[in-house]
């Protein structure tokens, strides 16, 4: 396996280079690993910590679990679940499926791909209370064109802002998130896409296998573990990305965009209780690490490699 | 049915579909960008009369040159441009070597490593700003561009080292393993078969990071008082006052804030575009 002069002339050998072997992998990890704990592990712990005490205006108290047995009882917290749920799935399911339209279609050749490719990027670069800020804008009937669209195609009576209808209103933040996150899984997808050896292809179309089988075949197993992990990873930030909503709607209307992220924001900013906003980020953490052993199991039966 | 279409129509029809797609894709993105772009032209007395038209009747460019003359905005793009960068580069280093760690060795504690990155990414970014600005209080990196780099670099190390293992685990370990037969070094076999292999990826993880950072505004926010030090996406909140909000100077800076990251990425289209096949590296 390793070549001959892996072999020492002073034979102090073995334990050296064993020791070099275990050491060489945690060398090139360390200068992350170093950074990420220091700045970002540890103040996770102390978060945690936060949720087993009391805040009020001065000072805090040790108060066990009891702020979990609130949460048990908290029914803004039940619909807030329901809420992240629907937030993530749809603003997931459509910035997956449009990325990865876009990311097939960019790898192929056409006039003009350079332009597009580079509008593409653009929404990820608008800070997300920007786009919270222009969206809103867009839906509101006053100063906005969107619902002058849809009066004028027969869906609304008379030009209203969906965001100010409790049925409709998480629409509004999802489209915004649909709009910012799309750049995402087109580059991650096409940067993947383009180290597809061409050579693959070519030996393919020369067995004569058609585009759906070139596709199903050669791309998608190819793509699977990017797809994997910009998936999951994407499925947590979805979850814990309170921006867009916060700005647009707050919230509201009664509650229904109100997210177990911008509760944790309302919780910690307005109710000042960063022991019970801490408390319910515990939760959303579990239930995240759940979601993304799952995914894992399920990747390793799907890829046996 | 496909079938009775000659074969030149079908890929006519096929390309055409595609460019509507594309073109509606396109509007989809640059709609909202183009409405930005119409309030920061829109004469504050148009503003909400004309909220609804797609342009107005008269416009100016004055908002462009409050912006520029009148704010602090020169000084927080150049802030912004600093960071950014920094944290970019930074981070696309950090990242690739955890990533080729990650993909090319078998070792005890690589699940927990993974764990951890993943674990990091979990939990709402107010929960652990008190903590963080602590710590870096104590190491006296508040009010520092250099504190707002490392947190952005560790913010942005999970991600980034997932997706340079997926460029790693796509090189295969043939190609590294002739140069090390043919009696080359690992860093040689790095240099010449995984660096240019991942090049592509690691300009999706320069460019993802460097937006990020760009865009950031919540520790911009906590961490940073000093107004000579503050980024782009902080300045834009200097626009809403306590009773009202200057749209058409904010909507301006908006639209200056999208020239760095539009030139960026300028720069990393050919590596994206390009692609590298594995018949480029044999040779």
């Amino acid at each position: 396996m390793r070549p001959a002069f892996a072999r020492n002339p002073l034979g102090s050998g073995f334990a050296a280079r064993s020791l070099r072997r275990t050491a060489e992998p945690w060398l090139y990890l360390s200068p992350a690993l170093v950074i990420l704990v220091l700045v970002l592990f540890v103040p996770l712990v102390i978060g945690i910590s936060y949720s087993f005490r009391r805040f009020t205006a001065f000072r805090s108290s040790y108060v066990g679990l009891g702020q979990y047995r609130t949460m048990l009882h908290d029914p803004a917290l039940g619909q807030a679940l329901i809420n992240t749920v629907w937030w993530t799935a749809g603003s997931l399911a459509f910035q997956f499926l449009l990325g990865l339209g876009l990311a097939l279609v960019l790898n192929r050749r056409f006039a003009g791909r350079s332009v597009v490719q580079a509008i593409v990027f653009l929404p990820w670069a608008v800070p997300s209370f920007l786009a919270g800020l222009t969206w809103a804008w867009l839906f509101n009937p006053v100063i906005g064109p969107i619902p002058h669209w849809l009066y004028a195609v027969g869906l609304q009576s008379q030009p209203r802002n969906i965001l100010a209808n409790p049925h409709l209103a998480m629409w509004g933040p999802i489209i915004a998130n649909i709009w910012f996150g799309v750049p995402f899984f087109t580059i991650t997808l096409l940067a993947a896409l383009k180290s597809i050896p061409a050579d693959l292809y070519e030996a393919a179309a020369l067995d004569g296998a058609t585009v759906w089988q070139r596709f199903m075949r050669l791309t998608v197993p190819f793509l699977a573990p990017t797809i994997a992990i910009t998936v999951m990873l994407r499925t947590i930030w979805i979850a814990t990305f309170a921006d867009l909503i916060f700005v647009m709607t707050g919230g509201g209307p009664a509650g229904s965009t109100n997210t177990v992220a911008t509760y944790i924001y309302v919780s910690a900013f307005r109710a000042m209780d960063k022991g019970y906003a801490a408390a319910v980020a515990v939760l959303l953490l579990f239930l995240l690490v759940a979601y993304a052993l799952v995914l894992i199991g399920m990747r390793r039966r799907l890829l046996p490699q | 049915m496909i079938q009775a279409i000659p074969l030149r129509h079908r890929r006519l029809l096929g390309s055409a579909g595609l460019y509507v797609a594309v073109a509606a894709y396109v509007v989809f993105a640059l709609f909202p960008i183009f409405w930005t772009f119409k309030i920061s032209v829109t004469p504050t007395a148009l503003l909400y009369t004309q909220g609804a038209t797609l342009w107005p009747g008269r416009t100016t460019v004055q908002n462009y040159v409050a912006v520029l003359l009148t704010t602090d905005f020169p000084r927080f793009f150049l802030n912004s441009v600093l960071v950014s960068g920094a944290t970019a580069l930074v981070v696309t280093v950090l990242a690739s070597a955890a990533g080729y760690a990650l993909s090319r060795f078998r070792f005890r504690g690589k699940q927990a490593v993974a764990f951890l990155l993943l674990l990091t990414q979990t939990f709402p970014l107010v929960m652990v700003i008190p903590p963080i600005y602590r710590i870096m209080g104590s190491l006296h990196l508040t009010n520092s561009l250099s504190g707002l780099v490392i947190i952005y670099v560790a913010f942005n190390i999970p991600f980034a080292t997932f997706l340079m293992q997926t460029f790693c685990d796509g090189v295969p370990r043939d190609l590294e393993d002739a140069v090390l037969i043919d009696g080359g070094t690992r860093l040689q076999a790095l240099t010449r078969v995984i660096l240019p292999l991942t090049l592509p990826g690691m300009m999706a993880t320069i460019g993802f990071v460097f937006t990020a950072a760009w865009s950031e505004l919540l520790f911009a926010l906590m961490l940073i008082d000093d107004p000579s030090r503050m980024t782009f996406a902080v300045g834009l909140l200097s626009f809403i006052g306590k009773f009202d909000v200057d749209w058409g100077q904010m909507m301006a800076a908006s639209m200056l804030g999208l020239v760095p990251a539009c030139l960026f990425f300028l720069l990393l289209q050919r590596y994206l575009v390009e692609g590298l096949s594995a018949g480029a590296v044999k040779g």
